[in-house]
């Protein structure tokens, strides 16, 4: 699943392409930045400034004595517009490297999703049982809800949550893409 | 100041309390900033009373519009290759800056511009004169800095000129609130952080340049495409590439911004090439088969239509900005570099490697030049009577090249920008300013106070149209309070002449809202402001109203009146190819002398 792929979601962002491209990839890509004011309206600012789509974003700071965050950007283009977003983002001072993870090889992406359902009888068992074969795991519970907290790939946490909405599901938050190479290679030796 | 002195001055500044204020200034002077163009107001008090008590080592240059202090910045920037320096209010002192700010970032000119800021405390309050400076600014600099402490003051200047003026250059804002300009905090003359994170690529790959220049040796149909990244390299880089064109003696056009790297007197050179470049310059480009691109960016002006464009060609695109690369058009050997290195790797590939050109390919791709040559592109139909802008531009040359003084050229945008562009020569880097990128009328003036700050003895001329003049024409005010004696030549039809040349050739005649009427009286506006003022209705008054205009030290406004219905030929109408060119419908009948 790390090869350049389609990916089908029902959702559309307001800036999907329009039919007439073709070869729309999605990739992950891996975005090093120093922690300053703005930096992350910055990384927004470009994408929505030149017509770029992102699918997904997660943002946080990793290393707090070195202020540096990574914002892990699921973003779709063809192959050209893939390249230009690289080395747009490249461009910006706060950025210290862009990896493509999709392109660089082997790496796992996971997503976090907090799923609420609320239902009594027969759908409240039937989805507390299929949250243990998901491994999902409630994290509260009242006499007629649940809220289930599901880590996976975004496959997974799709296909749980499509499952959940004949159950009685009210609400989702999810956390979008963090992604990171396999084996014991960090981000600075994939040069 | 003998070295000791200095050498002690420099530990005492070292680390030394200051106010906000000062460090601004101080790290002003450190960084060699002799000019300062800007506009004074409540946010930024505390810095104009630091420039009250340094008169001496900073001059400030009070323009009538923030806007106008960008541009003549730019002016002074591209005219001396240094980065030019603006300060402004906050809110909109700083919106009237991004119009400066989006050109300079367009045209990679390096500025730095301070923007004063509400008291930290009452930001995101809708304070008096507060706006986003840095979120407005984001998207149209380089980079930008809200400063949050005092003591990071004079770090983030010293930052923002690195940024400025490293790898491919752009403005700068640097946002400080007011009530940090009058904290007392440490200056310390620490290197900047960014100087170890951002370090823009500056030596080429010699892989690819080998590999470039032995394409260039089996070329049989070459051209040189340049642009404004030779100028921004500095003066060296257009002398390297005059000995790159005269080593391969290859054919070299150059986009708008790139005008003046290599001399327009030169054999070797085709004129501009793009939208209203020269016949010759449009299809060599076109039907090259090695196109070697330095400092140019593929700009859709220059293009024309992006399938058609050069499709016989193998592409060589040096930049110092790796995004600029297969952004519009692809390349097939990559050269990410300074445009300085590269040129001089180049050669000494060249050089060592002995290689030579195929000089009977070169020969035949030099005569069927010359055949399009003959087409006489720019030529046009004169008039006794009426002054057609293209004659009062050949007389503005002689003028030029007749006078001793170092001349230097800004323009408005428009159909006069096109022409200036065509008509006059640049020999020499730096000496031609203009908005390319951006295209923003109202430039020109502002831009050639910068020049004429910068260069006291040159001669500078704003060559304008009445429309676009007449959007910073309160910047006569500030030309004359410094004596700043830059000439504006108004080739004056009335119209807004490519808006009008646009609705003639592509919206059937219909001419909406492009006629100015109630213009002014521009001999008299110039008077009012002090300035004097010429007017030209025949060509016959044009060389005396010219000599006049080169003989006075004062600011002037030369009002020439030109043909209303001229249009700006030959042209590639938007969407086509380089080989879809229109010629002037003149060009066949009449006129067969080169211009």
């Amino acid at each position: 699943m790390n090869q350049t792929r389609k990916r089908n979601r029902g959702t559309k962002s307001v800036y999907a392409p329009g039919p007439e491209q073709e070869n729309i990839e999605s990739h992950t890509l891996a975005i090093i930045v120093r922690n300053e004011p703005g930096v992350l309206a910055r990384v927004i600012g470009l994408f929505t400034g030149r017509g770029y789509n992102i699918d997904s974003l997660t943002v946080a700071e990793v290393d707090h004595e070195e202020t540096t965050s990574r914002i892990t950007i699921v973003c779709s283009g063809t192959p050209d517009v893939i390249i230009q977003i690289k080395a747009q983002l490249e461009q910006l001072i706060p950025v210290k490297r862009v990896r493509d993870l999709t392109i660089f090889g082997p790496h796992v992406e996971r997503e976090l999703a907090l799923v609420k359902v609320a239902g009594t009888g027969d759908t409240r068992i039937e989805a507390l049982r299929l949250a243990d074969v998901f491994r999902a795991k409630p994290v509260d519970s009242t006499l007629e809800s649940f809220i289930f907290e599901i880590t996976g790939t975004t496959e997974k946490v799709d296909a749980f949550i499509d499952l959940m909405k004949p159950l009685g599901l009210v609400d989702v938050s999810r956390t979008g893409i963090a992604a990171i190479s396999r084996g014991a290679t960090t981000h600075d030796d994939l040069d | 100041m003998t070295q000791a002195n200095l050498k002690e001055q420099e530990a005492q500044t070292n680390e030394k309390q200051m106010t906000g204020a000062e460090m601004v200034i101080q790290a002003l002077i450190e960084q060699g900033v002799e000019v300062i163009f800007g506009y004074p107001g409540g946010a930024v008090l505390p810095i104009y009373d630091e420039i009250f008590k340094n008169q001496d080592k900073i001059k400030h240059i009070l323009v009538r519009q923030e806007g106008g202090a960008l541009h003549a910045a730019e002016g002074y920037a591209r005219s001396t290759g240094k980065v030019g320096c603006a300060l402004v209010t906050s809110g909109p002192g700083a919106t009237n800056a991004v119009t400066g700010l989006t050109d300079a970032l367009l045209d990679s000119i390096p500025l730095v511009c301070i923007t004063g800021q509400v008291p930290t405390f009452l930001i995101g309050t809708d304070a008096f004169q507060e706006a986003d400076t840095t979120g407005i600014t984001r998207p149209c600099t380089k980079h930008n800095y809200l400063v949050q402490t005092a003591n990071e003051i004079p770090s983030k200047v010293h930052e923002a000129f690195h940024v400025a003026r490293s790898g491919r250059p752009g403005p700068v804002v640097i946002d400080i609130p007011k009530n940090l300009q009058f904290e007392k905090g440490t200056y310390q003359k620490d290197k900047p952080k960014v100087e170890q994170t951002y370090t823009p690529v500056t030596e080429p790959n010699m892989h690819a340049i080998e590999e470039a220049v032995r394409i260039m040796a089996q070329a049989k149909r070459p051209v040189f495409y340049t642009g404004g990244g030779v100028i921004n390299a500095g003066k060296k880089a257009s002398e390297l590439l005059r000995e790159l064109v005269e080593l391969t003696n290859f054919p070299i056009t150059s986009t708008l911004m790139g005008l003046g790297a290599f001399p327009a007197s030169d054999d070797k050179w085709l004129g501009m090439l793009g939208m209203h470049g020269t016949y010759e310059a449009n299809w060599t480009m076109h039907d090259c088969d090695v196109m070697i691109n330095i400092g140019a960016r593929f700009d859709d002006r220059v293009t024309g239509r992006v399938d058609k464009f050069s499709p016989k060609s193998t592409k060589i695109h040096v930049d110092i900005d790796a995004s600029s690369i297969n952004k519009n058009i692809k390349v097939d050997i990559p050269i990410v570099a300074d445009a300085e290195k590269a040129l001089q790797a180049m050669i000494d590939v060249w050089k060592r490697k002995q290689y030579k050109t195929d000089q009977d390919a070169l020969n035949i791709w030099w005569k069927q030049i010359n055949e399009w040559r003959k087409k006489n592109s720019l030529a046009y139909k004169k008039d006794d009577k009426i002054i057609k802008p293209q004659y009062a531009l050949e007389k503005l040359r002689d003028a030029m090249a007749a006078d001793p003084r170092d001349s230097y050229v800004t323009t408005e945008v428009g159909q006069h920008q096109m022409w200036a562009a065509q008509f006059l020569p640049f020999n020499h880097p730096n000496r031609w300013m203009t908005s390319g990128g951006l295209g923003t009328m109202g430039y020109g003036l502002p831009a050639a106070i910068g020049a004429q700050i910068a260069h006291p003895d040159a001669f500078v001329v704003d060559v304008a149209g009445e429309a676009s003049i007449l959007m910073n024409i309160q910047e006569m005010s500030c030309a004359v309070q410094y004596r700043a004696p830059v000439k504006i030549f108004i080739l004056n039809n009335q119209w807004m002449g490519m808006v009008r040349q646009w609705q003639e050739l592509l919206h059937g005649e219909r001419y909406s809202e492009s006629y100015t009427e109630s213009l002014p009286d521009f001999v008299k506006l110039a008077e009012a402001y002090g300035g004097i003022g010429l007017r030209a209705e025949t060509p016959d008054d044009l060389d005396k109203v010219i000599a006049e205009m080169m003989k006075t030290d004062r600011v002037t406004i030369v009002d020439v009146c030109v043909d209303q219905k001229e249009n700006c030929f030959p042209m590639i109408p938007s969407g086509k190819a380089h080989n879809e060119m229109i010629l002037s419908p003149d060009a066949a009948a009449f006129d067969k002398t080169l211009v």
